[in-house]
């Protein structure tokens, strides 16, 4: 197994609201190797984006509250001050947004958004920093990169936008690309394209990348590793293959379930969990997901912890559940 | 065979372009919508698609071509003729944030279409607004509450229930399940395959995603760049899709399943500009199997089997 390059342990971020505190991540631990892409899977209020945000500070405020511990390059981020984190986001650790038109500068030609990246963080000429923002956008598949860095993002296609957003975090070389649904505003041909950037940087750089996404198709096609969140917490973790074709959780079991394949047989009533995510201040004492289980039973009143029951030596996952009962409630096609 | 309920002939929408030009959004499209299917409309972004759904509901003026609905000419239709109609052509939207005026309260809102088009009174609007909303799970007493208070797939059931309202013969569903998470996907698509059948409608369900088209729709079609480039059977579209370009999208669609990856076909490019198409075949810029025709001759949409048609030239009889 490869080194770790980023640690988290009892992560907490909790939001104050008007009605009271939101436990958006609820005590979560979780390893990033070099290299490896990991997906962070959930519904919305699962927590997947607070995680991640939390990860380099960037939800701070005098509402957040984020306790536990990141662990990078042998420091604690979550007690890192500011002005410190500033220069770990953008260099070491760097985020790329799902929604390029907001996140660009309309008024900012794309190569000069990448090369400002990388003048902020280095000393180079203006010209340096314009000569490796046309490498970075040839990198990530912008075609004619010398004459596309001189447009303005509004005259590049979404895909292309994503692309320099890619490109700007991969300005100098990071250790972790942390990626919010960066192909959810994209159409599936596009799609493909922007996922095979991701699989080329980690090829050819090294760069670990945590994926977070909603899009179980989109973990399919390039993580290594799976972390499903569920109302704040991990429920489900382990390989790609473990988690997708042999389910612990039922509700892993359930979402892989209520997505319709475009093969094999077509069933007559789509699996739906019922119910909805759990988004609010109040939370269960027990497992969150026991309300929309239709497994539930007086065991699962008590909170279960993340941890390897019936899965392979990294497969980890947080029920009761014995084996039989697993078996009867996953999903036809992933039983083997 | 019998009359379409819903027949679109050289259907054109145009809007201005940048440049002082017209762009095509829709081109010249043919197609006929029979009695109790579901035809599942599928296409990346600006293929015209939601389009074509406001077209057919006349939501869009159409600068060339008719629109028929019973075998009656439509597209021109005003006053309380067209209301007449109105009723029972409805819509489903999207985003089901955006579309429900959250100042009025839930039962309002649901009895709105029927008070319009159908001349109803209050009383017997509130009435079916409220076994509307059991209908779709929400329980009457929901009516009382304005849209704030629920969640995004509540929401969708408040805009199933309005569209639902004028006892409509023909919904357009315009990417109803895309804004929701998936668990609540799977509800929102069994509510609606459930209406169809027990309450006999026809739908155009306008969708990117292959996986909810092939559960629900009877018929496929594929849009690019303003045009239907095929239009199948169900079974036969997702058994084998004959252009190239349904290909390289059915071949996107990630397997979830062990043992069910397929090779997948990466296109290159970006679509097209509208305001400048290319030349000949509008895939050719993007398609693997593009030969020299392709890029002087526009293929014409050929019916090439029983309910089968195909734009392309590389697609012979045989194959189908």
């Amino acid at each position: 197994m490869t080194d770790p390059v980023l640690e988290v342990r009892g992560l907490r971020v909790e939001f104050d609201l008007p009605g009271g505190r939101l436990p958006a991540v609820a005590g979560v631990d979780l390893t990033l190797r070099r290299g490896e892409i990991l997906a962070l899977v959930g519904e919305s209020g699962s927590g997947k984006s607070a995680l991640s945000m939390s990860l380099v500070g960037l939800n701070r405020g005098p509402r957040t509250h984020i306790s536990g511990e990141v662990s990078f390059g042998g420091r604690n981020l979550v007690e890192a001050p500011e002005s410190e984190l500033r220069l770990v986001r953008g260099k070491d650790i760097t985020v790329v947004f799902q929604d390029a038109l907001a996140a660009l500068n309309p008024l900012h030609r794309a190569g000069a958004q990448v090369a400002e990246m990388i003048r902020t963080h280095r000393d180079v000429s203006r010209a340096a920093a314009w000569d490796r923002s046309v490498a970075l956008l040839g990198e990530v598949g912008i075609a004619s990169p010398r004459e596309n860095a001189k447009a303005y993002p509004h005259q590049l296609s979404g895909g292309m936008r994503q692309r320099v957003m890619i490109a700007m975090g991969l300005a100098n070389d990071p250790a972790v690309l942390i990626a919010d649904e960066p192909t959810t505003a994209l159409d599936v041909t596009i799609q493909a394209q922007v996922l095979g950037v991701l699989e080329r940087l980690r090829a050819d750089h090294g760069t670990s990348i945590i994926l977070i996404t909603h899009d179980l198709g989109v973990v399919a096609e390039v993580a290594d590793r799976v972390a499903v969140m569920y109302a704040g917490a991990i429920v489900e973790q382990g390989t790609r293959e473990e988690v997708l074709f042999a389910p612990q959780h039922p509700y892993t079991m359930g979402l892989l379930a209520s997505v319709p394949p475009v093969d094999g047989p077509i069933a007559a009533r789509l699996p739906a969990i019922p119910g909805s995510p759990l988004t609010g201040i109040d939370r269960p004492a027990g497992c969150a997901f026991a309300p929309r289980c239709a497994f539930a039973h007086d065991a699962c009143a008590e909170r279960p912890a993340l941890t390897r029951r019936f899965g392979g030596p990294g497969h980890l996952d947080a029920c009761v559940l014995d084996e039989p009962a697993r078996a009867a409630a996953r999903p036809e096609g992933s039983r083997s | 065979m019998t009359v379409p309920l819903i027949r679109a002939e050289g259907l054109r929408v145009e809007y201005p372009g940048r440049s002082g030009g017209k762009v095509r959004a829709l081109r010249d499209v043919d197609l006929d919508i029979f009695e109790g299917e579901t035809l599942g409309l599928v296409g990346e972004s600006g293929c015209g698609k939601s389009t074509l759904g406001r077209a057919l509901l006349r939501v869009l003026e159409p600068a060339a071509g008719r629109i028929e609905f019973l075998g009656l000419d439509i597209t021109r239709l005003r006053g309380r003729a067209f209301r007449r109609i109105r009723a029972d052509l409805q819509m489903v939207f999207q985003d089901p944030f955006g579309s429900l005026n959250p100042r009025r309260r839930v039962a309002d809102i649901v009895a709105e279409p029927l008070l319009r088009a159908r001349g109803a009174t209050r009383a017997e609007a509130a009435a079916v607004a409220g076994d509307l909303l059991d209908l779709v799970g929400l329980g009457g007493e929901a009516g009382l509450r304005r849209p704030g208070e629920f969640s995004g797939g509540q929401r969708q059931r408040i805009g199933i229930a309005r569209a639902l309202a004028s006892s409509p013969q023909f919904v357009v569903a315009d990417e109803p399940v895309s804004a929701l998470d998936v668990s609540i996907q799977a509800q929102v698509v069994n509510l609606l395959s459930d209406l169809v059948r027990d309450r006999g409608l026809t739908m155009l369900f306008i969708s990117h995603d292959l996986g909810v088209v092939r559960h629900i729709a009877d018929r496929v079609a594929v849009m690019y760049l303003g045009e239907i480039i095929e239009i199948a059977a169900r079974d036969d579209f997702f058994a084998a899709p004959l252009h190239p370009y349904s290909q390289a999208l059915l071949s996107s669609v990630p397997a979830l399943r062990a043992g069910g990856r397929r090779e997948r076909i990466v296109l290159e490019g970006d679509l097209p500009d509208p305001a400048n198409p290319p030349g000949g075949c509008l895939f050719s810029t993007r398609c693997r199997d593009v030969v020299e025709r392709c890029r002087t001759s526009r293929p014409e949409l050929r019916e090439i089997g029983p309910g089968r048609s195909v734009r392309c030239h590389l697609v012979k009889e045989a194959d189908s």
